[in-house]
């Protein structure tokens, strides 16, 4: 439970990092909702992924360290996890999109490039 | 005073992460192709985790930390593993 | 030494995140820590992974600010296009990027930067002709965004992965 004697600035802190951060993961995922085709929508997570994510750690982090409830060592361990793994999910569906869209055929998809030179 | 802010800054910002699960829901389920609706789970995962990280600062308890950093870790390996199911390429959805 | 552990500092690195994990440095846990970390070094070793060569470590900083700073923008950027509407005025598109990059862990750091920023996706890469292809959210002029990706961080990481 969220202790009483608080000090004031440190609540406003932390609210306005957590405020921040699920405010733009909100707008990524309102984009993934609303952008119109594959490829666009693929940028939307990244919004929550990155900061997003960095933010509302942050906020747990301050809270955690100036109460000195408990060591923070989880926020900072799922920090980099999140923000390695993401990139690399996004990229491998890509590239599974990528795959299936050139075997259907489907347009506005640049050809493969594999086993060509010309540069 | 500055508990009864922080109480209802962390109640808005998890309203507006589980609205954010909606959209990713409703992205989940009007696709209209499997890899949309992968990229739109990833996303929901990461919400349900950042949620959760906020239910922990709201308790202060350290479980919810815990299942976060676990939802992190087999949600990336789940969608991994979707990923590599369609570059295998089915051709029948 | 080199047999038994293969990687003294991944192990010393898997025991502390276990006992800051604990939050105990009884005997149990590390005992238990250390039993995981051996396990984990060893798998780490069967995968046989490159090393990289890293010539200026001095410019890894200069990366990580400059990487924060854009993703800081971009996030604005991305946030704006989508609460304007999410379709019509932006323009978005495919870019085909020449890179001298060759190196494997700097080409992999590059696509995560790519990729981690928003905006940008890193879609295939191309040994061959050693292109990328990359889809961009906001494509006004494709000249700019091939000479940002090329002179702020292919330039860098040319110097870091020498």
């Amino acid at each position: 439970m969220i202790p009483d004697d608080l000090p004031l600035w440190l609540s406003l802190l932390v609210g306005i990092c957590v405020l921040a951060g699920a405010f733009l993961t909100l707008v990524g995922s309102i984009g993934l909702a609303r952008l119109s085709s594959f490829y666009e929508r693929i940028h939307a997570p990244t919004l929550g992924s990155s900061l997003g994510t960095g933010f509302i750690l942050l906020g747990s982090v301050l809270y955690f360290s100036v109460t000195g409830q408990r060591l923070s060592v989880h926020e900072v361990l799922i920090f980099i996890f999140v923000s390695v793994t993401t990139p690399v999910t996004l990229m491998l569906l890509a590239r599974a999109a990528l795959y299936r869209d050139r075997e259907e055929g489907a347009g506005e998809v640049p050809p493969s490039r594999f086993g060509r030179d010309d540069g | 005073m500055s508990a009864a802010i922080l109480f209802w800054t962390l109640a808005a910002a998890q309203v507006m992460l589980a609205l954010a699960m909606i959209a990713t829901i409703y992205r989940v389920i009007k696709g209209p192709r499997a890899q949309d609706r992968i990229v739109s789970l990833d996303a929901l995962y990461l919400n349900a985790m950042l949620l959760l990280v906020v239910f922990g600062i709201r308790y202060g308890t350290a479980v919810y930390f815990e299942v976060a950093l676990i939802i992190s870790l087999l949600g990336f390996v789940g969608t991994v593993a979707l990923a590599k199911f369609l570059m295998r390429g089915e051709v029948i959805e | 030494m080199k047999r038994v552990l293969p990687y003294p500092l991944l192990f010393a690195g898997l025991l502390l995140m276990w006992l800051l994990l604990q939050q105990s440095f009884g005997l149990g846990h590390i005992l238990l820590g250390a039993v995981i970390a051996f396990g984990a070094t060893h798998a780490m070793a069967a995968l046989q992974p490159e090393r990289p060569t890293i010539g200026r470590p001095d410019k890894i900083i200069r990366l990580i600010v400059l990487v924060l700073a854009d993703i800081i923008r971009s996030n604005l950027a991305v946030a704006r296009i989508i609460l304007a509407g999410g379709r019509g005025e932006h323009k978005s598109g495919f870019i085909l990027l020449p890179l001298e990059l060759r190196d494997k862990s700097g080409l992999a750091v590059l696509s995560c930067i790519v990729t981690a920023t928003p905006g940008s996706a890193w879609l295939e890469y191309d040994p061959v002709g050693s292109t990328v292809l990359v889809h961009v959210l906001d494509l006004i002029d494709e000249q700019e965004w091939i000479d940002t990706i090329k002179h702020r961080y292919e330039a860098l990481l040319l110097e870091i992965f020498q």
